[in-house]
């Protein structure tokens, strides 16, 4: 009898168990908690689909698809660049998709050419300044940093960091290897000191008067423009002449074993829209990928400018040789 | 008779329980070496032109320094606080442990936020003197080693500690009424008896030194452990960085190797609680150990736990909301389940050792014990291949037979999560239940077998409360350790399983030290009570 009732109760678990399954979307992301659950949150608001996540690296997040393989309990990846989308896409762990929705909103450099993944947020990676010691006309390009006048002025963040390896993928692309390294040892050569492990320590060395002018992602200059609104601290927006501001992208794709498919594709298709766009760009003032939308007053009050519309796969296919070039030019 | 062949068949049971533990340690080791498979010539050249000559150095230079510094600090402070009687030892004994309960990555931020150019430090100094001022550098060489020094010197000092009170008055006295002035009583018989408990020590650092990579990029300090990372990230090869982490455990073989060469047939000493001090100081020499001892417990403990206090004033305080109640339970249970599995299978892995003390056994064990020396990311990609593995190859058919769902248990599970912990940190445990085991001699077991008390009834009411201690030395160890713990707990939780250290990573990722005091300081709290457990425990009255 009591044996009876055990069995009873465990199937009984069991199949709410699996009720709940099926319509609870999980998610590998890149982009930490609080810049991605609130769009979860006004999604299952608005659909009911219930969506669990674990933010982790990158890497990490790769290397469990692969190992769990065909058993992936993931149906979504989402990452913070867009390197490590089209290095997913290579390891086939994320399913090309033909999605007339994503097609409209999303513009085609910020897409995969094969629809396996789409970026959703842009992160333009420009010029910081402190605008009492840098002067009218000593800033124009990000070769410019390597200029002769900004020796021992200039501050950077590791090349172990992605978007710095991001940027330099491009600047072989557009310029050459030679060129490139020729510039990157330059911009080493400037170095005011040792390279900051992330972006807030550099906009601080600039603001105290450590060195004059570094690379930043914006919306780290928001944040700390919101903490501390006296920063002494501007942006600039260099190539405007030529190609561009480099910009990466935090973006996702549906993974190829995904237990939910067709679920996983809604939601991704609605992360494009402008509903979600706006959320998604705002809670990180970032730039939204849809360009119908709007960035947030904060955002547009640092000015607007022309970005590089080089396809970002590039980040992905030369990043192995963006760093080799990297360190061969002493960036640590 | 019969008594014997139970006996001897009891004893052949350690081989299979022995080789069981040393084949889930060496479930990642045998991923790791099937990455030899496949080998991208084009990285291994371009790291062996650009970057491993400088990484190696960088490497041995700091595990040189962390490992001198570790044993200065970990030695100087035991022998004070356990010997000695001056101003403050009284609470300084256990308060040189607390640090035990920062992790490296937060006393890194909480050091470079502090004291680099930009920080409040530096900030004052340069509205005293002028804007010109110029300091060494804080994100330098130097750094990073006095900021793994401050937060592994515990590890020695709690081994030799002990080691120094078990020695007893006795021995010091007899040295004494030899001849030998207190100063060379030290160094020709205290030192080289407690040297086994002090190597134990130094190796734990060590290994948590070469594995750490959360303090040294704060510090941007390359060492061989960022060059295993940037090679997975930044080049996509996994494999090639297995390959470098293999390289890496071989180091730390032969240095363990030679560790227990000096080491070498040392007897431990029988363990006496002392109740005395033996050199009680005065004048000058009293204030310069106040004066010592407080300056370390400053600086690895007051220093940034009133930094992490600021910043949570600043910034952390509007974070805390109720999340923080599950994010504490989350840490905590796995710290206990954690602790409870590593020290039954550290206990099981010593018995085997005493009692099967062959060349094998000793390789086995020592093999269940590599686990600490690997960075924990790549340990978790291990075992998450090896898991993944064995869950398509077994759980699933097997599931399916038995008319189940043929779904996969192991990844993601609480329990894959458990036998990480376990995995790494059986080294942490270990030590001190041989150390403590290696103290009950064997007249005592020979005694108890010839009162009639034999098998099972021998281990309950002999070995296991002998031990009692050591065990609970060895479960708070692994405790605070799992706390602290970060890249496994982030790869392989569980949804829903978000720890402190979790949250710190969420926040540093991004750069915001400021609101990470919030986690931080919890993590510290939360710490703080088994580590004064750990030493008020073996305090001296």
């Amino acid at each position: 009898m009591q044996l009876r009732s055990l069995f009873a109760a465990v199937a009984l678990a069991a199949t709410t168990f699996t009720a709940n399954a099926a319509e609870e979307l999980v998610v590998y992301s890149a982009r930490i908690d609080e810049l991605i659950k609130p769009v979860f949150d006004a999604y299952t608001e608005k659909t009911g689909v219930k969506i669990s996540f674990i933010a982790d690296k990158e890497a990490p997040l790769l290397a469990r698809l692969q190992a769990e393989g065909e058993n992936t309990p993931a149906d979504m990846l989402i990452t913070v660049d867009a390197g490590n989308l089209w290095q997913a896409a290579q390891q086939g762990v994320l399913e090309p998709l033909n999605s007339a929705v994503i097609a409209k909103n999303i513009p085609a450099q910020y897409r995969a050419t094969d629809g396996s993944w789409t970026g959703l947020s842009l992160r333009a990676r420009t010029l910081a300044y402190s605008p009492e010691r840098i002067k009218e006309g000593e800033l124009s390009t990000y070769e410019g940093l390597a200029d002769k006048h900004l020796e021992g002025r200039v501050c950077l963040r590791t090349s172990q960091k992605v978007y710095n390896q991001s940027l330099t993928a491009t600047m072989i692309k557009t310029l050459g290897e030679e060129k490139t390294e020729a510039v990157i040892k330059g911009w080493v050569n400037n170095l005011a000191t040792d390279v900051f492990a992330d972006d807030t320590a550099l906009l601080m060395a600039i603001d105290a008067g450590q060195c004059d002018v570094g690379l930043v992602n914006t919306y780290y200059y928001g944040r700390l423009a919101k903490q501390n609104p006296n920063v002494k601290v501007k942006l600039f927006w260099p190539n405007q002449a030529d190609r561009g501001v480099h910009v990466n992208l935090s973006g996702a794709g549906v993974t190829k074993h995904a237990p939910h498919k067709a679920e996983a594709i809604k939601l991704l298709e609605w992360m494009t829209t402008p509903e979600a766009q706006r959320l998604f760009a705002d809670l990180n003032q970032e730039y939204p990928a849809n360009e119908s939308v709007e960035a947030s007053a904060e955002v547009q009050s640092w000015g607007t400018f022309k970005p590089d519309t080089i396809n970002v796969e590039v980040a992905g296919q030369l990043q192995p040789e963006a760093i080799k070039l990297m360190d061969r030019a002493g960036w640590k | 008779m019969g008594r014997n062949v139970s006996a001897s068949a009891a004893r052949l049971l350690w081989y299979p329980l022995a080789l069981g533990f040393a084949a889930l340690v060496a479930l990642p080791i045998v991923v790791l070496l099937l990455s030899w498979g496949e080998i991208d010539a084009s990285i291994w050249q371009h790291l062996w032109q650009t970057q491993l000559p400088e990484l190696v150095a960088n490497t041995v230079v700091l595990a040189v320094g962390v490992g001198a510094g570790v044993v200065l600090l970990g030695v100087s402070l035991a022998w004070l606080t356990s010997l000695c009687e001056f101003p403050g030892r009284r609470w300084l004994d256990w308060a040189l442990m607390l640090p035990f309960a920062i992790p490296a990555y937060v006393l890194a931020f909480v050091f470079v936020g502090l004291f680099d150019f930009a920080g409040p430090v530096q900030g004052t100094l340069r509205a005293w003197f002028g804007a010109g001022l110029r300091l060494p550098p804080v994100r330098s060489t130097g750094g990073v080693i006095v900021v793994l020094v401050l937060v592994f010197y515990p590890y020695v000092y709690l081994l030799a500690r002990g080691a120094f009170m078990a020695q007893g008055r006795g021995l010091m006295e007899a040295a004494r009424v030899l001849g030998l002035s207190p100063w060379r009583a030290f160094w020709r018989v205290a030192l080289p008896m407690a040297w086994p408990a002090i190597g134990a020590g130094l190796a734990l650092a060590l290994m948590e030194t070469l594995a750490d990579f959360g303090a040294v990029s704060v510090f941007n300090y390359q060492t061989f452990t960022t060059a295993i990372y940037k090679t997975w990230y930044g080049f996509y090869s996994l494999s090639t960085a297995t390959q470098l982490a293999c390289l890496l455990l071989l180091f730390v073989l032969v240095v363990l190797f030679a560790e227990k060469r000096v080491r070498g047939q040392t007897r431990v000493a029988g363990e006496r609680q002392r109740s005395a001090a033996l050199y009680v100081l005065r004048g000058p020499q009293a204030w310069a150990a106040s004066a010592w001892c407080g300056l370390v417990f400053a600086l690895a403990f007051v220093v940034p736990l009133l930094q992490l206090l600021a910043w949570f004033w600043q910034r952390g305080r509007f974070d805390l909301d109720e999340r923080y109640v599950s994010l504490v339970q989350n840490t905590l249970l796995l710290g206990a389940f954690a602790a409870a599995i590593t020290v039954a299978s550290a206990l099981t892995l010593a018995f085997a050792k005493r009692w099967r003390a062959t060349r094998k056994m000793r390789a086995l064990v020592a093999f269940g014990n590599l686990g600490y020396a690997l960075p924990g990311s790549l340990l978790a990609v291990a075992i998450m291949f090896a898991f993944s593995y064995l869950d398509k190859t077994l759980v699933i058919p097997l599931s399916t037979w038995l008319g189940g769902a043929g779904k996969p248990l192991l990844l993601g599970s609480l329990a894959a999560l458990l036998l990480a912990y376990l995995i790494r940190f059986m080294a942490v445990a270990y030590g001190p239940l041989d150390a403590a085991l290696a103290r009950i001699r064997p007249s005592i077991p020979q005694a108890s077998r010839s009162l009639g008390v034999g098998g099972v009834a021998l281990f309950w009411r002999v070995y296991l409360p002998l031990l009692l201690p050591g065990c609970l030395s060895a479960g708070l160890l692994v405790f605070v350790d799992v706390l602290k713990e970060m890249p496994a707990t982030l790869l392989m939780r569980p949804f829903g399983w978000d720890t402190l250290a979790v949250r710190i990573y969420a926040l540093t990722s991004e750069g915001e030290w400021a609101r990470a005091s919030l986690p931080a300081l919890s993590l510290v709290l939360v710490g703080l009570l088994p580590v004064i457990g750990l030493i008020r425990r073996s305090a001296r009255d």
